[in-house]
């Protein structure tokens, strides 16, 4: 009897634990998800079709990097109450305020379009009209927010997460090689070839792909909208920690669905990925897609509030989604241009969206650093961050982490200027 | 309207200007380095694609 009473007793626990959890779990699944972005699942699918199983454990490797600057987000945002833009307006002046405000607002919009890129490319494989998808998409976007409740909006943004994962269960439909996988996993080797410019360029490609800074400020802000204290921090680092597995498991399906399927082809975007997939598995070919305009979708509505999060922190509107939309209108107005913005360029003829995503590394690579370096800062300001500050190893490991990405998303924006200067 | 839209803007971000005209956070020596650091980067990107912006339009 004393048995089952423990195991009633733990029983009970583990659940009040889970409830707890799910209450709180939202911001860092979703941020790390949404990172999976149109544009990421294009990089994925080009490493997996160009490089087979080899990188599987660069791409496991990314995964603590994103945690760790991500980490730092929940830690600020429920110390301060403050999210990234003002906390940096208010830190560092306005100088440094409008140039992260401004810079923040163009690379969103930029990095926008690429994702109605991703969902029109997308739904055209179903055949239906790039209009139609963005129409559509316009509307759900819509009536994600206009609920007025932060809940709301979070566990709907949640399932549209779980629709991402939808590459996991397309990974062993194809029966992939376990071994390979095992060995791509487990064991760093380069692929046959050695470190060529080109495996160098994929590399940055992963990992500017990982960590964006549309990232640091939409989960500091989503953090504060959440209403998260400190009390609550252990939950958003243990949500942070899940969502940096979940984004390192997608792009691992991503990676062995093209490794299986399309072995040495040369892979431009994830659409061109799903439509060679059709004739092999037609289902396999249909879910790639779905998971694409999916990954464009919750890219869009998480960037487009980092945006509008900003924005109404640093101008002192009403910026919470538990507002109603009379509540909170320029909030809510700024959301919508910024959506209807970047869907009608997408449907413009003839406009050019190459260029555009060439703009997005560029513009990245002037953005992230000072997002990155602010972040360092702030955390280690004993005057608002008190006891949370960061210890001596979270130091050597976000400055490690910081310098590294600085360098290699630098390198990786300067060789989109000048495509040539690694020998490309 | 639109002439009231960008005078009410512009009163905004005058506002904004005063209340963060200084900056919050102690100016250690790691703070004023890594703010340094940061100018002289962005100046060197920015000098970067202005150089490939000329060398386009020759």
């Amino acid at each position: 009897m004393n048995f089952f009473s423990k195991l009633f007793y733990r029983y009970k626990k583990v659940i009040k634990v889970a409830r707890l959890y799910l209450l709180i779990a939202g911001p860092g699944i979703i941020v790390m998800v949404a990172d999976n972005d149109a544009g990421g699942i294009t990089t994925y699918t080009a490493t997996g079709a160009q490089y087979g199983f080899h990188l599987i454990w660069f791409l496991i490797l990314l995964g603590p990097v994103a945690y760790y600057v991500q980490e730092m987000t929940v830690r600020l945002g429920a110390v301060t109450k403050r999210g990234h833009a003002e906390a940096i307006f208010h830190s560092f002046g306005s100088f440094w305020g409008w140039f992260s405000l401004l810079d923040l607002v163009f690379l969103d919009w930029l990095t926008m379009i690429t994702e109605f890129v991703g969902m029109t490319a997308a739904m055209s494989i179903f055949g239906v009209p790039p209009i139609v998808t963005v129409i559509v998409g316009w509307i759900l976007m819509g009536t994600m927010v206009l609920q007025g409740r932060y809940w709301t909006w979070e566990k709907a943004a949640l399932v549209f997460c779980g629709l991402n994962l939808i590459y996991i269960p397309a990974a062993f439909m194809i029966n992939p090689p376990v071994d390979k996988i095992l060995h791509g996993s487990f064991i760093p080797s380069l692929p046959p070839g050695g470190f060529t410019n080109a495996l160098f360029f994929l590399l940055m490609a992963n990992i500017g792909t990982t960590i964006a800074p549309w990232m640091i400020f939409f989960q500091q802000s989503a953090v504060v909208d959440k209403g998260m204290q400190e009390k609550d921090m252990l939950w958003g680092k243990i949500d942070t920690g899940v969502g940096s597995l979940l984004t390192v498991v997608v792009a691992a399906g991503c990676v062995i669905l093209t490794a299986t399927l399309l072995p040495g082809q040369m892979i431009d975007d994830a659409a061109t990925a799903a439509l060679r997939f059709m004739p092999i598995n037609h289902y396999v070919g249909a879910l790639l897609a779905i998971g694409l305009f999916d990954a464009g979708f919750l890219g869009a509505i998480c960037i487009s509030l980092a945006s509008s999060w900003a924005f109404g922190e640093v101008f002192g509107w009403a910026h919470s989604l538990n507002h109603k939309v009379k509540e909170a209108p320029w909030f809510y107005a700024y959301y919508f241009f910024d959506l209807l913005l970047a869907g009608t360029v997408v449907l413009i003829p003839h406009a050019p969206l190459v260029l555009i995503t060439l703009f997005v590394q560029v513009i990245a690579v002037t953005l992230l650093p000072a997002a990155l370096v602010f972040l360092i800062l702030l955390l280690n300001n004993e005057e608002t961050m008190g006891q949370y500050k960061n210890t001596l190893f979270q130091n050597v490991a976000n400055i490690g982490i910081v310098v590294v990405i600085i360098v290699i998303s630098t390198l990786y924006g300067i060789s989109a200027i000048f495509p040539k200067i690694l020998g490309g | 309207m639109i002439l009231n839209f960008f005078r009410n803007t512009a009163g905004a971000v005058r506002e904004i200007n005063q209340k963060y005209a200084k900056p919050h956070i102690e100016m250690t020596r790691a703070v004023r380095f890594s703010l340094g650091a940061l100018r002289f980067y962005l100046l060197l990107l920015v000098g970067i694609m202005v150089y490939k912006f000329i060398s386009l339009l020759r």
